[in-house]
């Protein structure tokens, strides 16, 4: 397994996962360096979003740890991990949809006590669409600007670890380049990505490095171009047909 | 027996209000009166009803124990406002004072009771992930207990009437044939105060944002830092204060009994229904409608005031017929 060039910033270490009776995880250990992409990829039930779910504390391990900075976090509540600064933008982008786009940032800075001015405003530069529905209900906006807007929640409580679940789920091609070309900002303004994608193509050009799961397990790792390369993966998720070697 | 006779204290009144001769002059005469009798009335079905609608925003769960949770308010605020009185007469600042007591006092025993039902009825449930018939059977469970406790430990007060430490049905002042009487003026007023305060609250402060989010999407409210265990404790107070003042007010106006939750207990919830539930301004929407709907419909004249509590609900249907998800209800966002 690849190792991550620089510091990590996470450890996932052997994790195993249950839903009762069923084990969405079987053991799974990779790591992300700090300032890294790093892409999760795998097919539906591979276990992508049960990996996020447990970095975020919404779910807890029965064997393995999770590591960030350092630090166990496994077993930590959810309200408690994203104090640490993680925040997870989850699969289906569940915004509140009651509420005003305004009223969503501010949720994403609930962990603070006030709301950082400079920050709202970073991100309604980074999404200008937001600004001009700044007042809209939540529910009322489409399924692109409802991925931009969680994904500006997520900011808004100032993260050194962005998880985002399937960020082009549902959404047209333009507006998934589109919000790739912000996740690439977003990394370069010095927040690490561990990013869950099924567009494999797209994801491990934007990722330093990717993982693949199958049924609960990594199964393969390594650089974006090396698994881009690897007839694996091109056969199993680029659906690209390679003769039987 | 005693307590029969306040539950139907409300239809009492209408009757008083409109006296025999039996044709619709005299209901228009006496709609003005009505008007402010049912405003009196559906203050405090909103008080009560927003702890039903808060509660049923963050659980699902409609805590039929609420309406206990009113009665609570009612006995601790007679505890306190009978100890401050005693024997003695009342004058000057001490009524208002008293009145003031009153409130805090009815709104910390309500917001305490809801407080240890939220723990004892129902956060052992949610931890185990029971159905949502075991959290019903619980508060219905609750209800009865609380109910017969109230009754084991205060039946014997014969005398359920709060003191009479200022005249109640003194006259302030009069909006053209329509008289205002000082407990009318103060329910009125201390509803419309903490219907101001709460929806300050809902909207405004990070309390109110926690308990939307976890209305909304609870899950995801915990990614954003929110304590969903605390945040339904918290609401839990909330509701449990409000109907803890109304219970005060409903007491000062009607008396105290074991079971003098239950038929404004009912109502209530129909008042949170009809706004639609989960629906903070709803909730104060439907109690104000249902509150003028009984009094004006049961004063016509070929209708009368023992159709009271049938005209409340045949109300509540008809505007489910029309409007399914309530007054100000929308369509289950969480559902999708």
């Amino acid at each position: 397994m690849t190792e991550a060039a620089r510091p990590t910033l996470l450890d996932v270490v052997g994790i195993e996962v249950r839903y009762g009776a069923i084990r969405a995880l079987k053991s799974v250990t990779f790591n992300v360096g700090e300032g890294e992409i790093v892409a999760l990829l795998g097919a539906n039930g591979a276990g992508k979003t049960t990996t996020q779910k447990t970095v975020s504390g919404m779910l807890r391990p029965t064997t393995g740890y999770v590591a960030f900075d350092g630090a166990r976090i496994d077993g930590i509540p959810a309200h408690d991990v994203i104090r640490l600064g993680i925040c997870h933008v989850p699969e289906g982008r569940h915004v509140f949809p009651r509420m005003t786009v305004a009223e969503n940032l501010e949720m994403g800075a609930f962990r603070f006590r006030d709301v950082d001015k400079k920050e709202f405003e970073r991100v309604l530069e980074l999404f200008p669409r937001l600004r001009e529905r700044l007042k809209q209900q939540a529910g009322t906006l489409s399924g692109g600007e409802q991925q931009m807007l969680a994904i500006g929640r997520a900011l808004m409580g100032k993260p050194r670890l962005l998880l985002l679940d399937e960020p082009s789920m549902g959404l047209a091609p333009l507006v998934v380049a589109q919000i790739f070309e912000i996740i690439k900002e977003i990394n370069a303004s010095g927040v690490t990505v561990l990013l869950v994608e099924q567009n494999a193509a797209q994801a491990l050009a934007l990722a330093h490095r990717g993982y693949v799961l199958e049924t609960g397990e990594i199964v393969l790792g390594g650089t974006g171009q090396e698994l881009l390369a690897d007839d694996r993966v091109r056969a199993a998720y680029l659906g690209e047909e390679i003769a039987a070697s | 027996m005693s307590h029969q006779v306040w539950l139907h204290q409300l239809p009492h009144i209408v009757a008083a209000n409109a006296p025999a001769a039996n044709h619709s002059v005299d209901w228009f005469h006496q709609l003005p009166q009505n008007i402010v009798i049912g405003l009196e009335q559906g203050s405090l079905y909103a008080l009560v009803a927003l702890g039903y609608t808060l509660v049923y925003g963050v659980l699902q769960l409609i805590n039929f124990a609420h309406s206990e949770v009113f009665m609570a308010g009612a006995f601790g605020s007679y505890l306190v406002v009978d100890a401050i009185v005693g024997n003695r007469h009342l004058t000057g600042a001490a009524v208002p004072l008293t009145v003031l007591a009153g409130i805090v006092s009815g709104a910390a025993v309500g917001a305490a009771v809801a407080w240890i039902l939220e723990k004892v009825a129902y956060k052992a449930l949610r931890r185990n992930g029971a159905p949502k018939l075991a959290f019903l059977i619980s508060a219905i469970g609750a209800s009865l207990f609380l109910s017969n406790l109230a009754g084991k430990l205060f039946t014997r007060v014969q005398n359920n009437a709060f003191p009479t430490y200022f005249n109640v049905n003194h006259h302030v002042f009069s909006i053209g044939s329509a008289d205002v009487s000082l407990i009318v003026l103060i329910i009125i007023a201390t509803a419309v105060i903490m219907m101001v305060f709460l929806d300050r609250l809902v909207n405004k402060t990070k309390l109110g944002m926690g308990i939307r989010a976890v209305a909304e999407d609870a899950p995801t409210a915990a990614l954003m830092g929110i304590d969903i265990d605390r945040t339904i404790s918290r609401t839990f107070i909330v509701g449990g204060a409000l109907a803890g003042v109304a219970g005060f007010l409903f007491g000062t106006a009607f008396g105290v009994g074991n079971i003098m939750g239950f038929t404004p207990g009912v109502k209530a919830f129909a008042a949170a229904v009809l706004g639609g539930i989960g629906n903070v301004r709803g909730a104060m929407i439907g109690g104000l409608i249902l509150g003028q709907a009984e009094v004006l419909i049961s004063a016509l004249p070929f209708v009368g005031a023992e159709w009271n509590d049938v005209v409340s609900f045949a109300v509540l249907v008809l505007i489910l017929l029309v409007r399914p998800t309530g007054i100000l209800g929308e369509r289950l966002w969480r559902a999708a």
